[in-house]
C-alpha cells in the first residue's frame, strides 16, 4: 500500500518536499506554540511575582554550561550523520547517530545530577513558582530529549534496515529526525539563559 | 475515464487490493485504512454524544425538579451520586463538566474532523489513503484511550472532574480527584488531535490527483484544511496549560494559585503568587478557535450536500474560501472576548470587541453564500438537503446572538447565564450537529453501498429540529432575566423562580427529542440490512468520492483519478446531464 | 534539498563546523556576560539578543531553513504571528 502513496521518498513537485518533511515541519510548528504557552507562561508569572531570584544565584550555571555545550555538540554529529548518509558513508553515518546519542544520554546525566542536588537543598517545584518554573520547563525539555534518544537509537538499529531497501526514504527519516532533535536544541538555546542567567 | 465512468466497475488490480491478505483484526480494529478509521471515528463518536447527551438528560431532571426523587433509574447511582434518589450537587457537577467536555472533544470534534475528514478527504483529493496511515491508526487510539480515561472517571471513589468544561482555577486545583484524571485524559485527546492535523495538511498538500489544484478542490476539504491549522497551532497552547494545571495538583506548585487563598476557611498551604487568569488566556487561546473547529467541517458538509441538492454550483466559491482562511486567522485574535469580566483594561476590551465585530464578517459572507447557493436551484428536499437548510437559520440565530456577547456593555449583564447557553448550543447543537447529520445521510450510501431509510430520516428530522429549539430558545429568555448557568437548584434564587416552568417545559422537550433520536438509531444500523442498495453515484454528483466503487476498495480508486474541472459543475447549459464529474474530461 | 551533490554536501559539512564554533563562543559569551551583573532590563535585552543569534544559526544551516521550500516558510511565518500573538498575552492585562 506504501507503494500508493506518493512522495513518500521524492518530494512533490509543486511543493518541493516530501510527506516526511511537511509533517515533520507541522509538528514543530506545534511544538513552538506549546512552548510558547509555556514562556508566556513564564512571562506572566515572573511579571507579577514580587520576588524572582537570579538564576545563577540558586542554579549551577557551570553545569548548565556544559550541558549547553553537550547538547550543542549534540546537534553537530545529528547533522554530521545526515551528510555522511547522503554521501552514502555508512560507516561515519552510524559513528556520528552514536555520538549523538551518547551526548543526549550524557545530557540527561548531568540534568539528573542537577535535580538531585536541588531535591537535597530541599528545592522542589512547590517550592515558589521559579523552581515550579525551572522543573516544568527542564522536565518537559529532558521528555523531548528522551524521545529523542528512543526515535535515534530506533534509526541506529532496527530502523536502518530501511536503507537497504528505501535508501531515499531512510534519508528522509533521518533528515525529519534531526529536524526534530534541533528544535529541541533550539528550546534550550533559549532556556538556558531565561532560567539560569536571567 | 469517459462518459458513464460512473457505472462501471474497473476490474480490481491485484496490486492495490491487499485486503484477503489480512486477519480481521488488521481490516477492522488496527486498521491503518483511512475509511476504517473513518468509520471507527464515526461509530465511537456517535457512542459518546449519546453517552454525553443522557449525561445532559440527567441533569434536565434536577433543574426541572429540583429536590425530587428520580423515577425508575434511582438505583443504578451511587450514595455518592445520588442520596435517595435525590442528585447531590457534586454529581450534578460532574453530569455539567462532562457533559461539555464529551460533547465537544470526545463528540463533534472526533465526528466532524477524525470522522467526516477520514472518510471523505483522501476520496476528494483522489488519494489512496492519508499521507501517513499508521499515525492516522495512532490518533484513533489515542482518542480511544483518552475518551476511556474521561468515560472512567465517573467509576473512581472522588467521580468525575467537577470544574466545569472550562476547568478554571483555582476552584479546578484544589476540586476533587476526578480533575486530574481530566486532564491526563486531555492531554491524549490533544496528542490525538495534534497527529490527526498534521496528517491531514500533508494529506491535502501533497497527495491532490494530478489536475486537482486548490482552486479545483471540494469546500468541505478547504474546510478542513483551515481546520486541521487551528487544530495544529491552537491546541498546544491548552496542551501547555494542561501541564501546568497538572503540577500544580499533582506537584503542588502554585501556577494558578494566588498567595493567601482561603479555602474552607483555611488558608491554603502553598507558595502561591500564581495567576488564575493565566489559565483563562491559554484555555480560550484554545477554545476560540475550537469554536470554528467545530463549526467549519460543518459548513464545509453543509456546502458538499447543497449543491448537490440543488443541482446549482456554489455561489461565491472563492469568496467562501477566502472568508474562511480570514476566519481560521482572526479566531486567534478574538480569545479575550471571553474573558471581559476579569477586570482587563478598556484599550484590550476595546480591541477586542472590535476583532470579534470583524469576525462575524466572514461567518455572514459563508452563510449569504450557501443560502444564494438555493436560488434559482430545483431542490431535491431528501434528509440529508433538510438538516442542510436547517442548518442555515440554526447558525444564523446562534451567530447573531454572539452579537451583544462580543460587546462588553451587554456582556456585563449576560456573562455565564444561560443566554450564552441558548448561544453556543445554537452554534454546536442545532448547528454543527445539523451539518454533522446531513454529512451522515449524504455520504452513508458511499460507505455502505445502502441508502438511509427517507421516512425514518424525515421524522428524525422533524424530531430533531422542533426539539433543539424548544430547547434553547427559552433559554434566552432565562438568560435575559438573569438565571445564572450553573445551578443545581434554581429555585433556591429568588430572580430564577418566575422561569422555572421554562426549565420544566425545557426538560420535557429534552427527553422528547431523546425519542426522536430512536429513528436515526434504528435507521443508521438497520439500514445496513434493509436499505435500498446504492450504485457508485447515487446523488448524481460530481466530486471523487462518487467517481469510484461503492463502498471504495483498499487503496481508494483502481487507476489514479486525473481532474479536469472544478468541483461544483451542475446544470451546465448544453450537457446531457445535469452534473459533470471532476474527472470527466470534455463534454459528457 | 533533494539533489545533494558530493561537493555540495562537503560544503555544508564545512559550514557546520563553523556555525558549531560560532554556537560554542556565544555560550561562553552569553555566561560571562551574565557575570558583569548587568541591569535587569538590558541584562534581558543582551541574553535574549544572543540566544536569538545562536537559535536563528540553528535554525538556518542545521535545519536547512535557509534553502527550504516556501511551503515551509509560509506555514512558519504563520506560527510565527501566533506565537507572537500568544507571547503578547501577558500585556493584556496592564491595558
Amino acid at each position: 500500500m506504501s507503494a500508493l502513496i506518493r512522495y513518500i521518498s521524492k518530494p512533490h513537485p509543486v511543493s518541493g518536499v516530501t510527506n516526511a518533511k511537511l509533517g515533520i515541519w507541522c509538528f514543530l510548528a506545534s511544538e513552538l506554540m506549546l512552548f510558547g504557552g509555556l514562556f508566556s507562561a513564564y512571562i506572566v508569572l515572573r511579571g507579577s511575582a514580587s520576588e524572582w531570584p537570579h538564576g545563577s544565584a540558586v542554579l549551577n550555571v557551570p553545569l548548565a554550561t556544559l550541558n549547553t555545550l553537550i547538547l550543542i555538540s549534540s546537534s553537530v554529529t545529528m547533522v554530521m550523520s545526515w551528510a555522511s548518509l547522503a554521501l552514502k558513508n555508512l560507516k561515519k553515518f552510524r559513528f556520528h547517530l552514536s555520538m549523538t546519542i551518547l551526548l543526549s544520554l550524557a545530557f540527561l546525566v548531568i540534568k539528573g545530577f542537577e535535580y538531585h542536588s536541588k531535591f537535597e537543598h530541599h528545592h522542589f517545584p512547590s517550592t515558589d513558582n521559579f523552581f515550579g518554573m525551572y522543573f516544568t520547563l527542564t522536565g518537559l525539555h529532558a521528555i523531548h530529549i528522551l524521545g529523542g534518544v528512543i526515535v535515534n537509537a530506533y534509526l541506529l538499529f532496527p530502523g536502518s534496515k530501511l536503507y537497504e531497501t528505501e535508501p531515499e526514504q531512510f534519508l528522509g527519516r533521518i533528515e525529519a529526525a534531526g529536524l526534530y532533535w534541533h528544535f529541541v536544541d533550539l528550546v534550550w538555546i533559549f532556556l538556558f539563559p531565561v532560567l539560569y542567567l536571567l | 475515464m469517459s462518459s458513464g465512468h460512473h457505472h462501471s466497475h474497473p476490474p480490481q488490480e491485484a496490486h492495490s487490493n491487499h485486503e484477503p491478505d489480512l486477519p480481521f483484526w488488521q481490516k477492522y480494529i488496527f486498521s491503518v485504512d483511512h475509511k476504517v478509521i473513518g468509520v471507527q471515528y464515526t461509530v465511537t463518536a456517535l457512542i459518546f454524544l449519546l453517552v454525553g447527551f443522557c449525561l445532559m438528560l440527567l441533569m434536565r431532571w434536577q433543574l426541572a425538579y429540583p429536590g425530587k426523587e428520580i423515577p425508575w433509574i434511582a438505583g443504578w447511582f451511587s450514595e455518592r451520586q445520588m442520596l435517595g434518589g435525590i442528585m447531590l450537587p457534586e454529581f450534578y457537577n460532574q453530569l455539567g463538566a462532562m457533559h461539555g467536555t464529551i460533547m465537544i472533544f470526545l463528540g463533534v470534534v472526533p465526528l466532524a474532523v477524525g470522522g467526516f475528514g477520514n472518510y471523505v478527504i483522501p476520496l476528494q483529493i483522489g488519494a489512496p489513503d492519508m499521507a501517513f496511515p499508521k499515525l492516522n491508526m495512532a490518533s484513533y487510539w489515542l482518542f480511544l484511550i483518552g475518551g476511556v480515561i474521561m468515560i472512567s472517571s465517573f467509576f473512581l471513589p472522588e467521580g468525575a472532574a467537577q470544574s466545569g468544561w472550562t476547568s478554571y482555577p483555582p476552584l479546578s486545583v484544589v476540586a476533587a480527584g476526578g480533575q486530574t484524571t481530566w486532564l491526563v485524559g486531555m492531554l491524549f485527546l490533544i496528542f490525538s488531535s495534534l497527529l490527526g492535523s498534521m496528517n491531514f495538511i500533508v494529506t491535502i498538500v501533497q497527495l491532490r490527483a494530478d489536475g486537482l489544484t486548490f482552486f479545483r478542490l471540494p469546500f468541505f476539504v478547504w474546510a478542513q484544511f483551515v481546520t486541521s491549522f487551528l487544530l495544529l497551532l491552537a491546541f498546544p497552547p491548552l496542551q501547555a496549560a494542561a501541564v501546568l494545571q497538572f503540577m500544580d495538583r499533582v506537584f503542588h506548585t502554585s501556577f494558578f494559585l494566588p498567595s493567601g487563598l482561603v479555602v474552607a476557611g483555611k488558608v491554603l498551604e502553598v507558595a502561591g503568587g500564581g495567576n488564575p487568569i493565566l489559565w483563562q488566556h491559554l484555555f480560550w487561546f484554545l477554545a476560540h478557535p475550537e469554536v470554528y473547529v467545530l463549526i467549519l467541517p460543518a459548513m464545509g458538509i453543509c456546502a458538499e450536500v447543497m449543491t448537490c441538492n440543488t443541482r446549482k454550483p456554489l455561489y461565491g466559491y472563492k469568496s467562501m474560501i477566502y472568508s474562511t482562511i480570514f476566519l481560521g486567522f482572526m479566531s486567534f485574535v478574538v480569545w479575550a472576548h471571553h474573558m471581559f469580566l476579569t477586570n482587563m483594561g478598556t484599550k484590550m476590551s476595546t480591541f477586542f470587541q472590535i476583532t470579534t465585530m470583524i469576525i462575524s464578517i466572514p461567518s455572514v459572507i459563508i452563510l449569504t453564500s450557501l443560502i444564494l447557493s438555493l436560488w434559482g436551484g430545483s431542490i431535491r428536499f431528501k434528509t440529508p438537503m433538510l438538516f442542510a437548510i436547517a442548518f442555515l437559520p440554526m447558525f444564523a440565530i446562534g451567530g447573531l446572538t454572539g452579537l451583544p456577547l462580543g460587546l462588553t456593555a451587554a456582556d456585563i449583564h449576560l456573562h455565564d447565564t444561560y443566554y450564552v447557553i441558548g448561544h453556543f448550543h445554537y452554534i454546536v447543537a442545532p448547528g454543527t450537529l445539523f451539518g454533522l447529520f446531513a454529512g451522515i445521510y449524504h455520504w452513508y450510501p458511499k460507505v455502505t453501498g445502502r441508502k438511509m431509510s427517507e421516512v425514518l430520516g424525515k421524522i428524525h428530522f422533524l424530531g430533531t429540529l422542533i426539539g433543539m429549539n424548544c430547547i434553547f430558545m427559552p433559554m434566552f429568555i432565562m438568560g435575559i432575566a438573569g438565571v445564572s448557568r450553573r445551578l443545581w437548584d434554581p429555585t433556591q434564587y429568588a430572580h430564577a423562580v418566575p422561569t422555572q416552568p421554562l426549565n420544566v417545559f425545557i426538560s420535557i422537550a429534552a427527553w422528547c427529542m431523546a425519542l426522536g433520536q430512536i429513528p436515526f438509531i434504528i435507521n443508521f444500523f438497520g439500514s445496513l440490512i434493509w436499505g435500498k442498495k446504492a450504485d457508485d453515484n447515487p446523488w448524481q454528483a460530481t466530486t471523487l468520492e462518487w467517481a469510484t466503487s461503492t463502498p471504495p476498495p483498499h487503496g481508494n480508486f483502481a487507476t489514479p483519478p486525473q481532474v479536469y474541472r472544478g468541483p461544483y459543475e451542475y446544470s451546465v447549459p448544453g450537457q446531457r446531464t445535469d452534473f459533470l464529474p471532476q474527472n470527466v474530461k470534455g463534454d459528457n | 534539498m533533494s539533489e545533494h551533490s558530493q561537493e555540495e554536501i562537503s560544503k555544508h559539512v564545512r559550514t557546520y563546523i563553523s556555525v558549531f564554533a560560532a554556537l560554542a563562543a556565544l555560550t561562553i559569551i552569553t555566561v560571562a556576560i551574565s557575570y558583569l551583573h548587568l541591569s535587569t532590563g538590558l541584562a534581558i535585552a543582551v541574553a535574549l539578543f544572543v540566544a536569538t543569534i545562536k537559535g536563528s544559526l540553528v535554525v538556518a544551516y542545521f535545519m536547512h531553513l535557509i534553502s527550504e521550500a516556501k511551503i515551509i516558510r509560509y506555514i512558519l511565518i504563520l506560527t510565527a504571528i501566533f506565537f507572537l500573538v500568544l507571547l503578547l498575552l501577558p500585556a493584556i492585562g496592564h491595558f
